[in-house]
């Protein structure tokens, strides 16, 4: 038992950092809902593509023999590169293959069908574009693995505080911008009254848009994290990692901001302890338990509202 | 300044408006009567681009506004005051202002200061209510922000539906004292109302609208001293003098 409490603030260090992760991802999910009431189930995939956007930047510098990597300047590189093309697919993902069906009528079951489509085409075009091997990242030359810290009495390596805090400051920053911008409360307004907003003057569909573009961005950037402290990536990864974030989203109530947050925080806990106390294997299976409690016992979530019954797409 | 010609609207297969036509001239207070389902909120929605017409024509100060997207009639200076208030309960009653003026955003602060300081002239009670969020207003605070929100974007032509609905008949009178006020700082207004008495009692002309058709139209004294009209609309024989009592429905503190 002793040894279960000393692994225990290591343990909870990297739920911290997991969590935070999640809740990047889960913001993307939590954002598109608001605004649309529909799960973009293809979300998974701009957080693996993010991933192998950083991956080609960072074997890119490698390749040309950038002396001096170091990830004061490599990992905004990453992140820029990786948030610009998941955002910027993200958005053509809305354009596409929601737009379409919700502006014409299609029932709240049309975007969901296309979504899931949307999610395998896009990971077959990773796979037969990249290969279905995986793929490593050479984290160690960034990050070596000697650089560590050591805060009472745990050892924490950079890279795990770089990663947390790079996602926390993300989100703190979305927050920012959803709470005191002009932008901000046009996407709140949209996502309250539809009618409204345009009443007001706001122009709806590119306020769908940018929410797609910053939820998708963000879901790249936590892929280029992941990629980094995994080093593995693959064609799949979007798969387990859209439904852990999606049950953070639900967790912390779905299409509240905060709630995606506070989620991903709290499931990254659970599932880092869980690992400790129980079997590791059963590390998948803890999201879904999460998820199937969740919407038993709460189904608004920690701090979400009731949803309006009306059909809203 | 807004003028429909023939306008036929359509809600799916349902005909709604049978050619409409409406003017409203610069400076007026204009009002549109017409009992439940007669097609007094689709009329709104057809100026406001929330639905198209299927024929006819909407202009707005000389220019064709029917086919264009809401964002861009709005901007051309038309602002709703919507029945039901729907104002947005989950920010606060400043950010509802500030929504208010969405249209004005790339304007100097102080201006939108300005305006800011009218409205909460207008409505004081706004001012002390400024940080909470809108849901936990009363129905007639709504109603004052309803009406605040609209004024922020300085609309050249205020469009209000069925202001009067749900509110006590103090608060009726309180409201439509506003409404002239606006309409004397210069605000051209279209309202829509049920409660024809109160509306007549400060519109300067009116329209009767029954089943998508324009029935009756005339200064708004002359509907007033109209038999039919106050027998079918007002409900009150020739006795009875009007006057601003609103007879709204169940009180709404």
């Amino acid at each position: 038992m002793s040894d279960v409490l000393q692994i225990l603030p290591q343990q909870i260090v990297f739920g911290l950092a997991l969590g935070s992760v999640y809740g990047l991802i889960a913001l993307g999910y939590t954002m598109v809902y608001g605004i649309l009431f529909m799960i973009n189930f293809a979300h998974g995939e701009v957080f693996t593509l993010g991933a192998y956007l950083g991956w080609w930047v960072l074997a890119l510098l490698l390749k040309e023999k950038i002396g001096g990597l170091h990830p004061a300047w490599v990992l905004p590189l990453m992140l820029g590169l990786a948030m610009a093309g998941s955002g910027l697919v993200g958005t053509a993902l809305e354009r596409f293959a929601y737009r379409p069906l919700y502006t014409r009528g299609a029932t709240r079951l049309g975007p969901l069908i296309s979504a899931v489509g949307a999610s395998i085409f896009l990971q077959n075009a990773i796979m037969l574009t990249q290969g279905a091997r995986m793929k490593v990242f050479m984290t160690g030359l960034l990050f070596p693995r000697a650089w560590t810290f050591n805060l009472g009495g745990v050892s924490v390596s950079v890279l795990v505080l770089t990663m947390t805090g790079s996602a926390l400051l993300m989100m703190w920053g979305l927050n920012l911008l959803v709470q005191r911008t002009t932008l901000g409360r046009s996407i709140r307004a949209v996502a309250e009254d539809r009618e409204m907003a345009a009443v007001m003057g706001v122009n709806v569909r590119r306020v769908i848009a940018v929410t797609f573009f910053l939820g998708s961005a963000l879901g790249g950037a936590a892929g280029v994290l992941v990629g980094l402290y995994y080093t593995q990536i693959d064609f799949f990864m979007g798969y387990s990692a859209g439904l852990k974030a999606f049950t953070a989203a639900v967790l912390g109530g779905i299409g509240n901001i905060r709630g995606a947050m506070l989620g991903g925080v709290i499931l990254g806990l659970i599932e880092s302890l869980a690992v400790t106390f129980l079997n590791p294997a059963y590390k998948d299976v803890v999201a879904f338990v999460v998820l199937i409690l969740t919407l038993v016992i709460r189904p608004a979530g920690l701090l979400g509202e009731s949803v309006p019954e009306s059909e809203k797409v | 300044m807004l003028r429909l010609a023939g306008v036929v609207t359509y809600y799916g297969p349902i005909q709604i408006l049978k050619s409409l036509d409406l003017e409203v001239r610069q400076g007026e207070i204009v009002c549109l009567l017409g009992g439940n389902a007669s097609g007094k909120s689709t009329t709104m929605k057809t100026i406001l681009g929330i639905v198209r017409p299927r024929q006819g024509t909407v202009e707005f100060e000389g220019q064709r506004i029917d086919g264009l997207p809401t964002e861009a009639i709005v901007s051309r200076g038309i602002s709703l005051v919507p029945e039901a208030r729907r104002i947005f309960g989950r920010m606060t009653v400043w950010e509802n202002l500030t929504m208010g003026a969405y249209t004005r955003r790339r304007e100097a602060p102080a201006e939108l200061q300005q305006d800011l300081d009218r409205v909460y002239g207008l409505f004081p009670r706004l001012r002390e209510r400024a940080d909470q969020k809108g849901g936990t207003l009363s129905g007639g605070e709504q109603q004052m922000l309803a009406m605040a929100r609209a004024l922020m974007a300085r609309p050249r032509l205020l469009l209000m539906d069925e202001p009067s609905m749900g509110l006590a008949p103090a608060l009726v009178d309180q409201v439509f004292d506003i409404i002239e006020t606006i309409n004397r700082q210069g605000t051209t207004i279209l309202v829509v109302e049920q409660n024809a008495t109160v509306a007549l009692g400060i519109a300067h002309r009116g329209y009767v609208l029954q089943n998508g058709r324009i029935v009756v139209t005339d200064s708004a004294a002359a509907l007033l001293r109209a038999d039919h009209i106050r027998r079918a609309y007002l409900g009150e024989t020739e006795s009875e003098s009007p006057d601003r009592s609103g007879r709204g429905e169940a009180a709404s503190a």
